[in-house]
């Protein structure tokens, strides 16, 4: 893609790229994940009323439940996206990051906060808003190190020339937002504003940590890595447009459609509610961009790794974005706000896409920087489809389930009923939980062989040579 | 400018989030500004102050050990109390956000879907103006019932064996145990026992339909001085 520009004084891979440091960040961020899927099983098992430490302060479900929320956003998406950026961006500009020490300190930094985020929770120190539990005296240092990260991957795109590709629109605004959404989201609620108007940010906090964090920095990896290894351009370049600036219009306006029917006066939830119907459109767009792009040539699906992954994720963004399309409506908010909808819903977009993605970019990473073949391509097969179908099960079961749960309390059936039909639905999500924490074991057990020393027969480094 | 890094950076990144932050979060902001925001101290009401003497009464031994005993003086007493309660309230507020508990419970009542008639009165924004809604506590999902009306609707000896342990009430409940709000046993709550079940007790007993309303009398507990002239 970068070929026509490769001049003369054009900086070497080795050069540009910190192999070592995103190495570091995918191994933290599947610790986190680790973390975060054991506290969602722990969770999970509460609610069929099979905890095995029940009635102990420091495992408290209560407690484990914002471990699993916030090791999954800033655990592992946050890492996971760290590491894909410290390969993305100085390839994509040609210029090194800013600082490959401040890189570092970064990566520390960003492990104390989290792992301070985790202990404070389990203390009991959490902060009231979805998302955002870190503890207040956690704040500020992340507000710190979300500048940091901004000034060091903003720096080598200040210092690029030529035209953008798609990615740096997405990344450069994706800093940006990150940077405003968390400072909003921490600081207004909890020292400037109360009640109604707190629950106003709190939304928009909750909607722009999804739409202006995760959703542009997935959004331009995909733009990054998919022509590289369909090995052909993204089919329009006009949908791009749209697409970008399509989300960047109408993805913030849409906070307050998290808090329908609170006191929060009606015609800012219509607007949050005619906006989030306007994003699906243009979510549309960017599918059929990509469809567009891999069209005719599909069957890549079955030999390449990565493309099945991030391809499977766009599918479920386009289900989620469509089921959004509906569930944001008044109608449906009646009967499935407040259900086990919402948690279905959740799942699918946290880790039926982003994860997925970050899945499939470590599936295309990893034997770069070990310098490895996958020791086994059945274990990858293993993760992909667990981690697919076990997701499936868990989101379409859960979804379901927020339905009966909401005619159930609409037609006043006493509140233990709803419990109770509850159950069955709770046991498969276990299981279907289960099924994606064993395709994460899969993916470990093959790091893991493919990481440990043996006699290296063919080395291969970030050559053609890799089943991409 | 579509594809420029200013005009990225202007009107993408800050332009349209701040274009959303106004119209998002400034409009009601201003627009409830004039409600003021009460202190922990205006939230105490006779609903309440009903509710925490009972727990002195129930529990005088976990009450003496965490509060201490209420001096005598008319003025003083009263002041004592108030002081005690909201204490109770600030550190009951603090459980119930570090537990999670408002992951699983809701705090509004919805004009739709029946609510009025499972929970009681549709929730308004000038409930939510207080200090213990800094962030407010809407909550998004319902695993267990809402409760923004529950104050007076059960007893303090409920919710200490609820607490303790759920499934001995309520059989088919998923609530977690909190045997750490006690003392080894549901006749005996901790500091942060009584503190959890005064923010439970406090939810909706700043309504007019509030259940037990007419069952209140001031200050059940003897004085100091009274139980002295008894003995």
């Amino acid at each position: 893609m970068t070929a026509n520009a490769i001049t003369s004084d054009t900086k070497s891979h080795e050069e540009l790229v910190d192999e070592k440091i995103i190495k570091f960040y995918f191994i933290t961020a599947l610790i986190f994940l680790t973390t975060s899927m054991l506290a969602g099983i722990l969770v999970a098992l509460q609610l069929i009323r099979h905890n095995p430490f029940a009635g102990i302060e420091l495992f408290s479900p209560g407690r484990w439940r914002m471990v699993h929320t916030n090791a999954v956003a800033y655990g592992f998406l946050a890492n996971g996206f760290l590491g894909c950026l410290h390969w993305a961006i100085p390839r994509l500009t040609l210029q090194p990051v800013a600082n490959r020490k401040l890189s570092w300190f970064i990566y520390a930094a960003w492990q104390v906060v989290v792992g301070a985020t985790a202990i404070g929770i389990l203390f009991g120190e959490a902060q009231a808003l979805e998302w955002g539990e870190t503890p207040v005296w956690i704040d500020p240092l992340a507000q710190v190190g979300l500048l940091l990260v901004a000034i060091n991957f903003m720096t080598p795109i200040a210092r690029m020339k030529g035209p953008m590709y798609v990615s740096l629109w997405y990344f450069l605004a994706a800093f940006v937002w990150t940077f405003l959404t968390y400072a909003m989201g921490n600081f207004v609620p909890e020292y400037f504003v109360s009640g109604t108007s707190a629950g106003a940010v709190g939304g928009l906090f909750i909607h722009d940590l999804v739409g202006l964090f995760v959703t542009p920095l997935g959004w331009g990896l995909m733009y990054y890595f998919v022509p590289i290894l369909l090995k052909r351009p993204i089919w329009s370049h006009g949908l791009s447009l749209v697409g970008f600036w399509g989300l960047a219009f109408f993805y913030p306006l849409q906070g307050i459609h998290h808090f329908l029917y609170t006191p929060i006066p009606m015609f800012l939830q219509y607007g949050a509610i005619v906006s989030t119907i306007a994003v699906e459109l243009v979510v549309t767009t960017v599918i059929i961009n990509f469809f567009g792009s891999i069209w005719g040539n599909s069957g890549v699906v079955r030999t390449n790794l990565p493309i099945r992954w991030f391809y499977t994720g766009m599918i479920y963004y386009f289900l989620t974005c469509l089921q959004c399309a509906f569930q944001v409506t008044l109608t449906f908010q009646k009967v499935i706000h407040f259900t086990d909808w919402v948690v279905g819903h959740a799942h699918m977009v946290m880790f039926g896409v982003f994860s997925m993605w970050i899945m499939g970019m470590m599936t295309y990473l990893f034997p770069r920087l070990l310098g490895r073949n996958w020791a086994s391509r059945s274990l990858c097969e293993w993760h992909y489809w667990l981690s697919t179908l076990g997701l499936f099960v868990m989101a379409a079961d859960l979804i379901l389930l927020g339905l009966f749960q909401g005619w159930s309390w609409a037609a006043l059936e006493p509140w233990d009923a709803s419990v109770e039909f509850s159950f069955p639905f709770w046991v498969l999500r276990v299981i279907a939980g289960l099924a994606m924490f064993g395709g994460l074991l899969a993916f470990l057990t093959n790091i893991w062989l493919t990481f440990r020393p043996v006699p290296v027969t063919a080395p291969v480094k970030t050559g053609g040579l890799l089943p991409t | 400018m579509f594809e420029s890094k200013s005009g990225i950076l202007y009107i993408a990144g800050i332009g349209f989030f701040a274009l959303a932050f106004v119209s998002n979060a400034l409009v009601p902001w201003l627009m409830y500004k004039d409600i003021p925001e009460k202190t922990v101290a205006e939230l105490i009401n006779p609903n309440l102050r009903y509710q925490f003497e009972d727990l002195a009464r129930r529990y005088p031994d976990s009450f003496n050990a965490t509060y201490g005993t209420p001096p005598g003086g008319d003025a003083e007493h009263d002041a004592w109390w108030n002081e005690k309660c909201a204490d109770a309230l600030r550190t009951g507020h603090k459980i119930y956000v570090g537990e999670g508990c408002w992951h699983c419970h809701s705090q509004f009542v919805r004009p739709v879907s029946n609510e009025e008639e499972r929970w009681g009165p549709v929730s308004r924004s000038v409930e939510y103006q207080n200090e213990l809604q800094r962030p407010v506590l809407f909550g998004t999902r319902r695993v267990g019932p809402d409760l923004c009306r529950e104050g007076g609707r059960r007893s303090n000896d409920w919710h200490a064996v609820h607490f303790f342990k759920p499934e001995s009430l309520s059989q088919a409940s998923p609530m977690p145990e909190y045997p750490w709000f006690f003392d080894g046993s549901p006749d005996k709550p901790n500091a942060k026992g009584l503190a959890i079940m005064t923010y439970i007790q406090w939810l909706g007993s700043w309504q007019e339909s509030y259940p037990y309303y007419e069952a209140y009398v001031p200050s059940p507990v003897q004085k100091p001085e009274e139980v002295a002239v008894a003995e």
